[in-house]
């Protein structure tokens, strides 16, 4: 009888994801939420032919030395692949994966609701119930922004920045406006018209970064570019952190150039309880939870435990990051 | 003919008061907090009309200290559960509410309070002010997603109507509702079901309804009996519709998996009832239609109320 494949799997991940490798591999897995040591994993991985690891575990010249060259296939379940030795796998000729797209659903869902919760104020909200300070109902305590007739900005017309628009079109917003690299034909279905970025900015009500970061939109949003905004403007960001200047961002906010601001990515990541911006009542700091679903962790599993499987029989993978012809 | 006298309950937005105060003499508790009973009663001795909000109780009492110029008891809000209703029909006196205008606030409002309780917002919120937020876990404050689910909706009115047209290009799979009727409006959006399918098939639940007799404790030990273990419930309704020791119970015990309110019985809630320590219970102070688009609009209406009421138009 022919040996399974043996795969080491760096963390105690959704069901899913293991159940399909144990139908054609013998699995082993470090059984914990929290990432495995740099020497256990170095004692776990010889004479393995596959890795399927997390975005905190360093894929380096080390552990590929300790795994020997039987080992076959790096997955990682994640879309970015930072943390993997790309160059080192390459010379070595193992094939890298990763888990694109299966979380767009969840993140433009979330973008949402962190547009909500910062334009309700709703946090202020639990905090006074949790606080004792909510008192009889009041006509002007805590009111927020309605989404009727409001003008929408989206950075980054994507997947995410698309799902986004057409989640936001039944609120009864008047326009929604986009800026990317270039036009993109969907646009029109949700009725989004192209502007140069100084208009997105000026003319928006609520702007969402929905881009990704390089060096054209590092940093992008910085005092100049709070300047121009209303200044009762909500900035949301679930791009990147590092498209926001954070320094920036908190003079903004505590100076009335912006009204409020909601973001699930900073810089860094995490972001210290200790960072200025956290305590400002009108920034709302989520812990990057945009594809935190268990839809989208099962997909992420699934799509993870897939992608060395098709390595095994000599097939395409759905996140080839290299492949060998 | 004098002017008409109009009491207002409430230092409410200054739209609404320069309306009235064009064709009548206005006299207003000028402050942020509640006027107390015994200077309503006072206060109210000959008016035409009361202007009121959601916490001034408008009973026997009151309407006997008024007397026979009362005509209209006009409240700034669409729930009508504070006034005697019944004692002012048999005085002959109208109550009049503001319904439709903050409707898009409430739907709003209602999406947002469904969204942080499906995807476990305030736990995410309260990790980063704790420092908790550590280095990446597959499984860490993990929540819903609403694709391919299925919602359901108790009440289509005009907040039920602008909740379902917001969800669905969330991508539910279905949107289902309870309502005495059907509703021709729910025609292509959402599809009629008896109470109990409504329940148990639902993975998410808002409860968009007035509070009425038939309504009140209507959510309790059995009804979250019916419902999925992993289900939602949303209110953002009234809080007497739900039994709130029945609703910790279920919380607690699994029956169903996190309630998001914006209303509670009573309002406020005081910070040690046992439903705000729940880490899957999300409680707003009743912010429903807490936009400053909304608050003036309701003011303006009411006084529209009044003055059409006294024939003043």
């Amino acid at each position: 009888m022919p040996k399974l494949p043996r795969v080491y799997v760096t963390r105690n991940i959704p069901k899913p994801g293991l159940d399909l490798l144990r139908e054609e591999c013998e699995v082993e897995v470090w059984d914990s939420d929290d990432a495995i040591p740099k020497d256990e994993l170095l004692k776990h991985v010889p004479g393995i032919d596959g890795l399927l690891c997390m975005l905190t575990d360093r894929i380096d010249k080390e552990v590929l030395e300790a795994a020997g060259p039987q080992l076959k296939c790096v997955g990682t379940m994640s879309v970015g692949y930072e943390h993997i030795d790309v160059e080192e796998c390459k010379s070595r000729e193992i094939r890298v994966s990763n888990t694109p797209n299966v979380s767009t659903d969840s993140v433009s869902e979330l973008t949402v609701a962190l547009l909500l919760l910062t334009s309700r104020r709703l946090l202020e909200g639990v905090d006074a119930v949790k606080q004792g300070a909510w008192g009889k109902w009041k006509p002007m305590w805590l009111c927020g922004m309605e989404m009727v007739h409001r003008t929408i900005g989206i950075l980054g017309l994507g997947r995410i920045g698309y799902g986004v628009a057409r989640r936001l079109k039944p609120f009864g917003v008047s326009k929604i406006i986009y800026h990317d690299v270039c036009k993109v034909s969907y646009a029109d279905d949700v009725g989004a018209e192209f502007v140069p970025f100084d208009q997105l900015v000026a003319e928006s009500d609520v702007i969402c970064i929905c881009c990704n970061l390089t060096p054209q939109t590092k940093h992008k949003f910085n005092m100049v570019t709070f300047k121009k905004m209303k200044k009762h403007a909500i900035l949301i960001n679930s791009g990147r952190g590092g498209v926001v200047h954070h320094d920036d961002l908190f003079d903004a906010l505590t100076s009335g150039e912006i009204g409020a601001a909601g973001l699930d990515v900073t810089e860094p990541e995490p972001l210290p309880a200790s960072h200025p911006l956290v305590s400002l009542h009108n920034c709302i700091i989520l812990p990057h939870m945009g594809s935190n679903t268990i839809d989208s962790r099962n997909s992420m599993a699934e799509t993870a435990a897939k992608n060395i499987l098709a390595c095994f029989s000599n097939k395409d993978a759905i996140g080839d990051v290299i492949v060998y012809r | 003919m004098s002017r008409p006298r109009v009491y207002v309950t409430r230092k409410v937005p200054g739209e609404g008061l320069d309306l009235l105060k064009e064709k009548c003499t206005v006299s207003m508790w000028d402050s942020d907090e509640p006027v107390p009973k015994e200077e309503l009663l006072n206060q109210v001795k000959g008016v035409h009309a009361i202007f009121c909000t959601i916490s001034d109780r408008i009973d026997a009492a009151v309407l006997n200290a008024a007397g026979s110029n009362l005509k209209i008891v006009a409240t700034m809000s669409v729930g009508r559960d504070h006034i005697s209703v019944q004692e002012c029909e048999s005085r002959d006196i109208y109550v009049a509410n503001t319904p439709d205008v903050a409707s898009d606030s409430a739907a709003d409002l209602t999406v947002a309070l469904l969204l942080m309780t499906t995807r476990r917002l305030v736990e995410g919120l309260e990790a980063v002010r704790a420092g908790e937020w550590g280095p990446w876990k597959p499984a860490w404050i993990c929540g819903m997603e609403l694709m391919n689910k299925t919602v359901g909706i108790f009440g289509f009115g005009r907040v039920g109507f602008g909740v379902a047209r917001r969800l669905r290009p969330f991508g539910v799979s279905d949107i289902l509702y309870n309502d005495p009727y059907e509703a021709g409006h729910a025609k292509g959006l959402a599809k009629y079901v008896s109470f109990d399918e409504l329940l148990s098939k639902s993975d998410v639940l808002c409860i968009c309804c007035a509070v009425t007799p038939q309504t009140i404790g209507m959510f309790n030990k059995k009804t979250f009996q019916k419902m999925k273990k992993t289900s939602f419930l949303i209110n953002t309704a009234r809080g007497a519709i739900v039994n709130h020791d029945d609703l910790y119970d279920a919380l607690k015990n699994g029956d169903i998996g996190a309630a998001g309110l914006d209303v509670t019985t009573p309002e406020p809630l005081r910070s040690d009832h046992p439903l705000i320590k729940l880490n899957n219970c999300i409680i707003l102070p009743h912010m429903g239609t807490n936009t400053v688009e909304a608050r003036h609009s309701m003011s303006v209406n009411t006084a529209k109320n009044i003055i059409a009421m006294l024939g003043l138009d």
